[in-house]
């Protein structure tokens, strides 16, 4: 029981990054991109983030908490967008190929990233600042409320804010015009540019909100997950690919991420608490082979959604397409 | 009479092909006006131009007497023009009524009730039986079609334009949308109607204007026309093109073409019950108004389109002797290619179909040759032989034959297209639009080469888009009508009056017609 506790409050945390991540990357592929950068662009969050806060904290002589926290939040949707900024110019106005495009930049956020992170934290962590306690800090009275408290409650706000996210998500493509119309800008560029929606618009700011959200997901990592250290942050690019499968996983609707993301922390964590669960010893090696099962449940969905041919868990019809009004 | 629209001097150039040449013409308010002409006049990108998705490259547009500057499908609808496009806009995973919301006015909230039961409405006085919570993936092409226009009243327009609304209508369907547009004129809204099919221009409209390889013929009042003068505005004087018929004498049994039905992939017909024969030493033209059938024959007898069971190709390889007759139905392609049957068909863009754009000319011949041979690597001596051949004896221009076809122009891609199959010394040849886009120049140059096939004893088939070219350089023609077959003439006895009253309005006797062939 003990083990299974423990493993669901590290299973939350690592499906909230990925949530954030994929939220992100379904604003992004609702209006037909295929960002393949997000594994960049929380790379660019999660530094911009983090180094913003931690900054801020060591110059400023009175550090005000709330100002800290929001300049984190801040700077990471920032350095995201920018990533999708990048993203949108080269596939929407200069009709560059996506995936290349995407992959590009997920070096290219990865490389930034790691350079200046390097150059400008030279190594520092931020365990004892105010941001990652802020970060850190646990609903207060709920979370001493027993067991179901800790596992329900024994989390940071943004975990809160990611189920929030989702729902919110969900309601605006449902819901609203915009949702409306953003959607059928993924769906069919043509048709949207014929009923008189802006397509190149819809583009650029789904693919930088989404971007911004995505930026989250780093943020999260370095401030929560990793504890405010940003020199081990290499693991980052698997979580950003993880995001790119949930999306699929989700069959792109922004509900299923509230079962999906902590689905695929579970299996994530399987290699570390399944055994002890089970009360059996598996050797060390086999812990790569166990972390690949959130990818194989993603195949195993794709051949699924595939088979049954259901039009509504199909990507965006465009995905992956640049639109040009007057191609013949 | 109030002008709804009015045309001024409007030009449209695509890639140096002029597609609409200082055309000016009147939409009176009120009328439902055809807008007639033969494939490629230029209607469509007129009307595209009013609708907002071209913006002409000279000349104004003024709609209800007041200049227009139509730069978005937005602009246009503020304006009140809508038009039915012929490849629906239409989003497949949304419902009726989300395709329709698509389109409200933006400055209203936000209320899919509010949406669906305005579009009930509009329903109930048109009499269209529509589930507005349908998706539209799961509906029918008419059903489609009437969500279109629903969408297009629904934004209040008092302008409708409706690009070939019939071509995908079963005749009943027609007749009830028919029975739709006379509502709408008689509440004072303005239909402009694009189509090829003669008794419905007759049948519906008021007016007709007319377009001629984008040049603007005139229009005419319905009840003042028939439809042989409507044919002639249409098609134009004959135009001499000096083009050679060289005779041949051997004339044999090529391919014998019988009861050919094919259905397309959502299940209409696209032929029906065709019977013809064809000859070597003969080429055999194929009219017809675009996508009546010519690409999917061509592609059947290719064998690259199944058709329905009970047609049946035979194909007489040796002259005439039946012993060696084949049935090419169930034949792969390439069996069917190594049989001598060879098809170069160039598609709208060109390079989709039979090149590939960033290869060089000696790939694309290997396209075609990489089978034969043994061992795993490729004989490119004899492709790179063949390139050079086609690019000295076709005079194509290319940097190097190593250069990718894409960046040539069209004409030399042509001829790369046409070269490579000719160079396989083929039995049967089928082309299609094979001048598509040339320069007259280059054309003449096709025509020759498929003369120069004809005397070697090979049988063409043609098919094109040009009357006076089909008039001149073929011997036979057959004409598809709606898939169906509707006769063929001998190309020197007939007019291109005939040749257009055949192409689009249907013979009675056209059964009969197929056994003549």
């Amino acid at each position: 029981m003990e083990t299974l506790f423990a493993w669901i409050l590290r299973a939350v945390p690592f499906g909230t990054i990925i949530l954030y991540g994929a939220a992100g990357e379904i604003c992004t592929e609702k209006a037909g991109n295929l960002n393949l950068g997000i594994p960049g662009i929380m790379y660019l969050g999660g530094f911009a983030g983090f180094a913003s806060a931690y900054l801020y904290e060591k110059g400023a002589e009175n550090p005000n908490m709330a100002l800290c926290v929001l300049l984190a939040l801040l700077c990471a949707f920032a350095a995201g967008a920018v990533g999708g900024l990048i993203y949108s110019f080269l596939t929407v106005t200069l009709r560059a190929n996506q995936n290349v495009t995407g992959l590009a930049l997920t070096t290219f956020g990865k490389g930034v990233s790691n350079f200046f992170g390097v150059y400008v934290l030279n190594g520092q962590t931020a365990t004892q600042s105010m941001v990652y306690k802020t970060f850190q800090t646990r609903m207060p009275f709920l979370s001493g409320l027993g067991t179901v408290g800790q596992l329900l409650f024994g989390y940071g706000f943004m975990v809160y804010a990611a189920v929030l996210l989702a729902v919110g998500m969900h309601l605006f493509f449902t819901r609203t015009r915009t949702g409306l119309n953003l959607r059928a800008v993924g769906e069919n560029p043509a048709t949207a540019d014929a009923s008189g929606i802006n397509v190149t618009r819809y583009k650029y700011l789904a693919t930088c909100i989404g971007a911004g959200i995505s930026g989250f997901g780093g943020l999260y990592y370095v401030l929560d997950y990793n504890q405010g250290i940003w020199a081990t942050t290499g693991q980052i690019e698997a979580l950003g690919w993880l995001a790119l499968a949930l999306v699929i996983f989700t069959t792109w609707k922004p509900l299923n991420l509230l079962w999906g993301s902590f689905l695929f922390g579970f299996l994530y964590w399987l290699y570390q608490f399944l055994p002890n669960v089970l009360g059996i010893t598996v050797a060390s090696y086999v812990t790569d082979l166990v972390q690949m099962v959130p990818y194989v449940v993603t195949i195993v969905v794709l051949v699924l959604t595939s088979l049954r041919k259901k039009r509504e868990d199909q990507p965006p019809a465009s995905l992956g397409l640049s639109y040009f009004r007057e191609d013949r | 009479m109030n002008n709804a629209v009015e045309f001024r001097n409007i030009t449209k150039i695509f890639y140096k092909v002029v597609a609409n040449k200082d055309i000016s013409m009147q939409v009176h308010a009120g009328e439902i006006l055809s807008l007639l002409g033969e494939n490629g006049s230029g209607k469509t990108t007129l009307m595209n131009m009013l609708s907002g998705i071209y913006y002409p490259d000279g000349g104004e547009i003024y709609v209800n007497g007041k200049k227009a500057d139509i730069r978005s499908p937005g602009d246009a609808y503020a304006l009140g023009i809508g038009m039915v496009h012929q490849h629906f806009k239409l989003i497949d995973v949304f419902t009726a009524v989300e395709n329709i919301a698509l389109v409200m006015d933006r400055s209203s909230r936000f209320n899919l009730k509010q949406v669906y039961e305005k579009a009930r409405e509009i329903c109930s006085r048109y009499d269209f039986q529509i589930d507005l919570n349908q998706k539209v993936y799961r509906m029918s092409v008419s059903q489609k079609q009437t969500l279109e226009i629903i969408k297009v009243l629904f934004q209040g327009a008092s302008i409708l334009i409706l690009d070939e609304p019939t071509a995908v209508l079963t005749p009943q369907e027609t007749e009830k949308l028919f029975k739709v547009l006379r509502i709408m004129r008689d509440e004072g809204k303005t239909v402009i109607i694009i189509t090829h099919k003669l008794h419905e221009v007759m049948e519906i409209s008021d007016r007709v204007a007319i377009l001629r390889k984008g040049i603007y013929v005139g229009s005419v009042r319905t009840a003042e026309t028939n439809e042989s003068m409507l044919t002639e505005m249409m098609v134009g004087e004959k135009v001499s093109l000096n083009i050679d018929r060289p005779l041949t004498d051997e004339k044999h049994l090529r391919l014998s073409v019988r009861d050919l039905n094919v259905v397309n992939p959502e299940g209409i017909p696209v032929l029906q019950d065709l019977c013809f024969d064809v000859f070597s030493g003969e080429i055999l033209g194929v009219a017809g108004i675009s996508g009546n059938g010519q690409k999917e024959l061509l592609e059947t007898i290719a064998g690259l389109v199944k058709p329905r069971t009970g047609s049946s190709i035979i194909y007489y390889p040796d002259d005439d002797r039946d012993s060696t007759a084949q049935e090419l139905i169930g034949k792969d392609p390439k069996t069917i290619r190594d049989m001598g049957i060879h098809l170069s068909f160039v598609p709208e863009d060109r390079l989709g179909m039979g090149l590939v754009g960033n290869m060089g000319m000696i790939d694309n011949m290997m396209l075609k040759s990489y089978t034969r041979g043994t061992g795993p690597i490729a004989d490119r001596k004899a492709p790179k032989r063949l390139a050079v051949q086609i690019r000295d004896r076709l005079h194509v221009v290319t940097p190097s034959v190593t250069a990718p076809v894409r960046t040539l122009s069209g004409g030399n891609v042509q001829k790369v297209l046409v070269g490579r199959e000719i160079a396989a010394a083929p039995s049967v040849l089928m082309t299609a639009y094979a001048v598509r886009g040339l320069d007259i120049n280059t054309s003449y140059t096709i025509y020759h080469l498929l003369n120069e096939q004809k005397q070697r004893g090979v049988a063409i088939i043609y098919v094109g888009e040009d009357l006076d070219v089909l008039l001149e350089l073929c011997d036979r023609i057959l004409v598809l009508c709606g898939g169906k077959f509707n006769g063929v003439v001998r190309a020197e006895r007939t007019t291109k009056e005939e040749l257009g009253l055949l192409m689009t309005k249907m013979a009675d006797d056209s059964k009969e017609g197929g056994k003549k062939a």
